[in-house]
């Protein structure tokens, strides 16, 4: 008996539909997307892809060369002072940030395809197909993927264009889950049906009604993907498979540990890179769960406020008072005939 | 019994007509009732459920019919395997003399032009996403008719006849933008659009506000009057039924128990079912406490059908016969030509 | 009996919207529910019956505001919020939900979920109450032996039959009943109609049918409320209201409804209820109404008397108004 019963919900929900526009991005104006964490994680990310950007100009010195003594601490001259090379600690992770956010958006972006196109197809068409492919979903899900990513790896060789589909072909799979009960569910709704019924094919209903549906889950769950991914190529350069060849926050941070950065004291080589990647993971994971709160309502009635509705001091006035008078009078005279009446039910 | 009623009644020349636009012989459809995983351990076997099971009747054009019965009587069944929409196990359909049963797909896109379905639920029925221009020129994008101009004269006159006018005043409109009523009629005008001769409306007013469900009926009406269109229209409601429809055919279980003139069947229901269901109908003045003879039970299921009359279980008149007898719809004494009714006491 | 069980006066309810507007769902009704009394309240969507009697439960969601006067048994329940609400709720007043279905867990059984309220409102417990229970489902036409079974067992019917006997665990003396039928087909209708009836009589219950549906209360009902924008439209009992209405709303709606033996026309009623989230200027139903005159835009109706237990909003019973124009 605790809580809101649905049909309050329901009923709020709806009246609040009849004032509110409705499009395909409503969602946006959730109240979910305007918490604190919603903007400071934009922030935060909007920050961080405008470095990754800029960072050929940002660079205080080369990243690739020595300008200072090895493991200098910060000083004015550099910020963030110097790695085991002597070169300038904040003008490597500028330069990391390109690697590591192009890695984090197109891993994402692969697993989005790979996750999009299964779970749209297993949803729409269901049966075999869906059987077929979420099988193979499933194989995918219990892989225990460092091993995998390392075999990849290895065979493939260390360049960033594979590191990118190992992640996407790792990472698809929550994707493809989650647009195939969107699909299946879009693929219920009458006005499919009504669609289906009027002679369209398979093509028309999902490029027209299906995709379209679908596209503001996918995006907010690409968003979480994306934190996936950094977090992953970061681990991945860690264990020494990523491209030797370039400079990545995973990178710094293994050259930090390969150059004893530890034994020598110089926390300013592990830890910026380290709280980066952190950053960047958590503002990720603060936009894309709103995102998905703003998508779900399920998720959204889980947020039940303690707050109680309030109870305002009536209105009075003579209107009131007169209401009840009326009431009142009109009461008086129900008796009379109510009692009348059920004499007259009895025989 | 006013001129309207004797129209609606008897007037109508009820065998002159030419030949019917829709005819419907012994329909069958089943269903496999899922096992579930301890029944397929089991090796149960797999039970089928009679949805429909032999079903006739005829529809022709102007003509509206009313497809009555309880939830789980086969009504929405047969209307969507008269649009082919599930396959029938047996049986003939018939669409302006022409057998449909068996088509492949690629003969039924042309069909699928000349019957349309009005859904049940306008709030789900279209698309959230789509004007309401979009939603009414779909079906001539699907079978690629017309260029965008008279694509779109078309969608205007459809919206039109279906009673928004001026469509520009809707042609712009996301369905949110609309009320009930009005996305029914959105409904509509994007089945007329195909200019439709036969339309099979599922329930078309149950969802709406008991005070636009007229409008839409009234449209629907008018439709088959103006128009010349067929309408099959599926209804839990005996009282709407009455009231538009020219024919009247009650299913039970997948049968149709009685079949009339829609007055003749409310007026003088033979069929026991038929009774009790016009008994407990809410009527419109409370002075009106007729007792409603409620039968006791729900409808059984479709898979274990009681023998003989399907009736005789839930029957307040059944008699020693009725379990070994399987009536046949048959014109009972002293009822109007077309009344029907499938039971040995009438 | 000499007080009406249930006073409800100049209730309100507001919604609060997004952007600091906010949403006058219940525009000051007011009614009254006797001891064994059945009253329906009629309304189309949206007009504001499902959230009045959701105030009378408290069971209101946090974005509402609530402002008025509910007397139950002579105690004013409404001003002390949430707390003295909970109190009554299903002790006093229970609900009978729209969807049945929603009303029960689907992974406990029917006889625990009736015990549930028995024992938070301490009416009965253990032994006792799983008793209590069996008694009730009885009672609804639930054999006892199938009070173990879960709520995916049972057909609608007897779901709502079973969510009637959830209502009536704690003996409340109302019971609010927000469309009970709308779901179930009209054999099914009917037995829960009977029901609820012969429950009224047997246990002295005062029953609040809210329904779209004014031929369910023309047959259920003695008195019915005829809600229109947040607003009670006209009351009054069932047979005045059908030969003798006094707000044109009433009798538009008596005429949109179909007759099973084809008399008269059937007349919808054009366009749609006003927006609640806007003030409205005049008589909510003017726009729609085939019988407005000039005051009807601008001046808000009263409430009037206009016969013995018949109230009606409507110019067109106002001398003063009608020959001012």
């Amino acid at each position: 008996m605790s809580g809101t019963p649905p049909t309050a919900l329901a009923e709020d929900a709806a009246l609040h539909e009849t004032v509110t526009t409705r499009s395909r991005f409503r969602f946006l104006r959730s109240p979910a997307l305007r918490k604190p964490a919603t903007i400071v994680g934009l922030c935060v990310l909007v920050a961080f892809v405008l470095i990754a950007i800029f960072a050929p100009w940002l660079e205080p010195y080369d990243p690739r060369a020595k300008t200072g003594a090895v493991f200098e601490p910060p000083s004015a001259a550099h910020w963030l002072g110097t790695d085991d090379s002597g070169a300038d600690m904040l003008s490597l992770i500028i330069a990391g940030s390109r690697v590591s956010l192009i890695v984090g958006f197109a891993a994402a972006f692969v697993a989005m395809i790979i996750g999009g196109t299964v779970g749209l197809a297993s949803g729409f068409f269901g049966g075999r197909t869906d059987n077929v492919l979420m099988r193979i979903t499933d194989y995918v899900l219990v892989i225990p993927d460092i091993p995998l990513m390392i075999v990849i790896a290895a065979l493939f060789g260390r360049r960033l264009g594979n590191i990118i589909l190992i992640i996407g072909i790792i990472y698809w799979t929550s994707t493809a889950r989650l647009v195939r009960a969107q699909a299946k569910s879009v693929r219920e709704r009458t006005y499919v049906k009504r669609v289906r019924a009027v002679g369209a094919g398979n093509n028309r209903l999902i490029w027209r009604h299906i995709l379209p549906q679908v596209t503001p889950l996918i995006i907010a769950n690409t968003v979480l993907m994306v934190a996936i991914a950094i977090f992953a190529e970061t681990y991945i350069t860690f264990l020494g498979l990523g491209d030797p060849s370039l400079i990545s926050w995973g990178k710094l941070i293994e050259n930090a540990f390969r150059g004893d950065a530890v034994l020598n004291g110089a926390w300013w080589a592990i830890v910026p890179p380290g709280v980066c990647v952190a950053l960047v993971v958590l503002a990720c994971t603060m936009l894309g769960q709103s995102m998905e709160d703003a998508l779900n309502p399920r998720l959204r009635v889980g947020h039940v406020s303690v707050r109680r509705f309030r109870v305002l001091p009536a209105p009075l006035g003579d209107r009131a008072a007169r209401d009840a008078a009326i009431h009142a009078e009109a009461s008086k005279a129900s008796k009379g005939s109510k009692g009348s009446k059920r004499e007259k039910a009895a025989p | 019994m006013s001129v309207r009623d004797a129209l609606e009644s008897g007037g109508r020349p009820a065998d002159a007509g030419p030949a019917p636009l829709l005819e419907v012989e012994d329909l069958v459809v089943t269903y496999p009732i899922p096992r579930g995983i301890v029944g397929a351990a089991r090796r149960a076997p797999r039970l089928m459920a009679r949805a429909v099971d032999g079903v006739s009747f005829s529809l022709r054009a102007g003509e509206m019919v009313a497809l009555v019965g309880e939830s789980g009587c086969g009504k929405t069944t047969t209307a969507q395997a008269v649009m082919r929409l599930v396959e029938p196990d047996s049986g003939v359909i018939r669409f302006q003399g022409r057998e449909v049963t068996g088509l492949r797909a690629a003969d039924l896109r042309p069909l699928r032009r000349s019957m349309q379905l009005i859904y049940q639920d306008p709030y789900d029925s279209l698309d959230p996403r789509f004007r309401v221009l979009q939603t009414v020129e779909e079906p001539l994008l699907v079978h690629g008719l017309g260029s965008a101009n008279e694509r779109r004269l078309r969608v205007v006159e459809a919206l039109e006849r279906a009673g928004l006018a001026p469509a520009d005043l809707f042609v712009d409109r996301f369905p949110h933008e609309l009320s009930g009523g009005q996305r029914q009629r959105v409904a509509i005008a994007a089945a007329l659009v195909l200019e439709p001769q036969l339309l099979v409306a599922d329930e078309p007013v149950s969802m709406l506000d008991v005070s636009v469900r007229a409008e839409i009926l009234g449209l629907l009406d008018g439709l088959r009057r103006t128009g010349g269109m067929g309408i099959l229209m599926i209804t839990h409601d005996l009282s709407t039924a009455a009231h538009f429809a020219d024919r009247i055919a009650v299913m039970y279980l997948g049968r149709i128990v009685e079949e009339g003139p829609a007055q003749e069947v409310v007026r003088s229901p033979r069929h026991p079912y038929t009774r009790a269901l016009l008994s407990v109908v809410p009527k419109r003045d409370p002075r009106d406490r007729s007792r409603p003879e409620i039968l006791r039970g729900e409808t059984p299921n479709a898979v274990r059908i009681p023998s003989g009359c399907r009736f005789h279980p839930r029957c307040p008149v059944a008699v020693e016969r009725c379990p070994s007898i399987d009536p046949a719809l048959h014109v009972p004494e002293g009822a109007a030509p077309g009344h029907e009714a499938a039971c040995i006491l009438v | 009996m000499i007080e009406p069980y249930l006073q409800v006066r100049d209730l309100h309810v507001w919604f609060d919207l997004q952007g600091g507007r906010s949403l006058h769902a219940v525009q000051g009704i007011g009614f009254d529910l006797g001891a064994g009394e059945r009253m329906g309240l009629i309304g189309e969507s949206g007009c504001g019956k499902t959230t009045a009697i959701l105030a009378l439960m408290g069971l209101l969601p946090p974005s509402a505001s609530v402002a008025g006067s509910i007397v139950l048994g002579g105690r004013e329940i409404l001003a002390g919020g949430e707390e003295s609400m909970r109190q009554h709720r299903w002790r006093d007043v229970a609900m009978v939900f729209q969807g049945a279905m929603n009303a029960f867990n689907p992974v406990r059984r029917i006889v625990d979920q009736i015990v549930e309220p028995m024992e938070l409102h301490e009416v009965a417990e253990g032994k006792a109450a799983e008793r209590r229970a069996r008694e009730l489902l009885e009672l609804v036409g639930i054999p006892a032996a199938r009070a173990r079974s879960y709520p995916h067992e049972f057909s609608g019917g007897m779901r709502q039959r079973a969510a009637i006997a959830m209502a009536l665990a704690c003996n409340p003396k109302v019971l609010l009943a927000d469309e009970p039928t709308t779901a179930l087909d009209v054999m099914i209708q009917a037995q829960v109609l009977e029901l609820l009836v012969g429950l009224t009589a047997e246990l002295d219950l005062s029953l609040l049918l809210v329904t779209h549906d004014l031929l369910i209360v023309a047959q259920v009902c003695e008195r019915a409320a005829v809600m229109y924008a947040g607003t009670v439209a006209e009351a009054g009992a069932m047979e005045t209201l059908f030969h003798d209405p006094r707000h044109p709303y009433t009798r538009m709606l008596f005429g949109a409804a179909p007759d099973l033996y084809g008399r008269g026309d059937v007349v919808s009623i054009p366009g749609t209820p006003p927006r609640l989230d806007r003030e409205i200027v005049g008589c909510p139903f003017a726009p729609r109404c085939d019988s407005a005159f000039d005051p009807c835009r601008v001046v808000t109706p009263e409430t009037l008397a206009v016969g013995p237990a018949h109230l009606a909003r409507c110019h067109l019973n106002d001398p003063s108004v009608r020959s001012a124009s």
